[in-house]
């Protein structure tokens, strides 16, 4: 096995494009189990951790996304996502708090759950509901190409990544709404999602997002709940009143949610179970952030 | 392939290194620092936890090469030849913290970093910060006495000073 330790980020897509094969490693919290566990032998490792851009974040704005974003290096750890960004990636950050134990958020990172790209990665169902325009920047020795959230996933632990590729950041639209996300499993630390849910209200465009986790083959976004929340926030003028959004509307949502997913049985939970919390968990999402929305309303009001 | 680094504050050099090696194995099996220890080799438990630059993290999970040229702190390095014990060991030791011994190298660690960056936490910032760590003894709560103590006297110390 071979060991490559580019020191800049030109050297690690030259070394990326010469060693297509080679298993990209930042925080190792994934890559070292399947070393340790000989469920996988690469022909070679790249370690990212001399290239220090990778670990650090800014704000701008950029061609094709409205509004403030956060460039996300890709190699940030959650402890540092929480710590720093808990305001503008509100979801992100309470996602990446749920993510393993304190070790291991100093060390994991959203490029990490973005190039295992497992149905259970914590980050994907905060970062589907972040918004359609959340692009994920891959980079090669032949240039930039921004991968849209939504054709990122491309089957279980598949992504639409090249084999020159490699992540160089993430861009996400700062929070305009509340954001939230939930999570099921055993305890409160170091559980791998038996199911998750990321929401989050965009009132700027009156939109809202959210992001299925461990609840099919792979992250992905409940479309028609997103469309009937939206026509329902929108025909009754709730945005503007900050009124209540009703029994009814709450569990149709719920409902819709629940129908997205495609869930199997396995050692961590059934199919029928999980559609039942992920039901439980966007209805209580879509309250907490209804109740902090409309709670701004009236403070701003105030 | 060759890795240089600092361990516990000297520099080190760990020959024959495989490529895919953890950064536990090599402080246990070449180095001569067994302190952390190696029990589920997949971030679960916290049995291995050492300071890399600074931050503590399960050192199975840490890639041996990714270390070269930086600094790690095992639990060999808390104690200091002049002044004995650090604090966070007494503790364990005058709680009956320890019973098997194998989570507490970990368990020492994670509570040294956890009382250096907040000296006086609630019940629930120990919980938190410990939620990584596992002890199959079940001796949570002696464990949660000795952060309460090192905590505690770290406190009182400090305010020693201070007068």
């Amino acid at each position: 096995m071979e060991f490559l330790r580019p020191a800049t980020w030109d050297e690690a897509l030259a070394a990326k494009a010469e060693n297509p094969s080679a298993l990209p490693i930042s925080g190792g919290t994934d890559v070292m189990v399947e070393l340790n566990f000989d469920r996988h032998r690469p022909g070679a490792l790249l370690d990212l951790n001399r290239i220090t851009e990778l670990t650090t974040w800014e704000s701008g704005t950029y061609e094709g996304q409205e509004g403030e974003v956060i460039r996300l290096g890709s190699a940030v750890p959650y402890a540092r996502i929480t710590k720093e960004l808990s305001g503008p990636l509100q979801g992100l950050s309470i996602a990446g708090n749920t993510v393993g134990s304190p070790q291991i958020r100093n060390r994991g990172s959203v490029g990490g759950n973005l190039g295992g790209a497992s149905p259970a990665g914590d980050a994907h169902p905060a970062l589907l509901a972040a918004g359609k325009d959340v692009f994920v920047e891959a980079e090669s020795v032949r240039g930039t190409r921004l991968i849209a959230i939504d054709d990122f996933y491309v089957g279980v632990k598949r992504n639409s990544l090249e084999p020159d590729e490699l992540i160089r950041a993430i861009r996400i639209p700062v929070a305009d709404g509340p954001q939230q996300f939930s999570k099921i499993g055993t305890r409160n630390a170091m559980v791998i999602a038996v199911c998750a849910f990321g929401f989050a209200l965009h009132p700027k465009n009156g939109t809202v997002g959210t992001g299925i986790g461990s609840a099919a083959p792979t992250p992905r976004r409940a479309a028609e709940a997103e469309q009937f929340l939206a026509d329902e926030l929108a025909s009754r003028g709730l945005w503007e009143s900050g009124g209540l959004i009703g029994p009814a509307a709450v569990q149709r949502f719920g409902e819709l949610v629940s129908a997205a997913a495609s869930p199997i049985d396995d050692v961590r939970g059934s199919a029928a179970y999980r559609r039942h919390a992920l039901a439980v968990m966007a209805r209580r999402t879509l309250t907490w952030t209804w109740n902090e929305y409309t709670q701004s309303l009236r403070s701003a009001a105030a | 392939m060759r890795v240089t680094f600092n361990a516990n504050g000297r520099p080190v050099e760990a020959d024959d290194v495989w490529e895919g090696e953890s950064l536990l194995f090599m402080l246990r099996e070449r180095l001569g620092l067994p302190g952390s220890k190696n029990a589920c080799e997949q971030g679960e438990c916290g049995s291995c936890t050492v300071y890399l630059d600074g931050a503590p993290v399960c050192s199975c999970l840490v890639a041996a090469g990714q270390v070269q040229d930086r600094e790690v702190r095992t639990v060999e390095g808390l104690a200091d030849d002049e002044s004995g014990l650090d604090p966070v060991q007494q503790a364990f030791i005058d709680a009956g913290a320890v019973q098997c011994g194998f989570c507490t190298p970990g368990l020492l660690v994670q509570t040294h970093d956890l009382l250096e960056r907040e000296p006086q936490p609630s019940d629930s910032d120990i919980r938190e910060a410990l939620s990584g760590n596992l002890c199959r003894c079940t001796g949570y709560e002696k464990i949660m006495d000795a952060v309460r103590l090192a905590s505690a006297r770290k406190c009182s110390d400090a305010s020693e000073v201070s007068q």
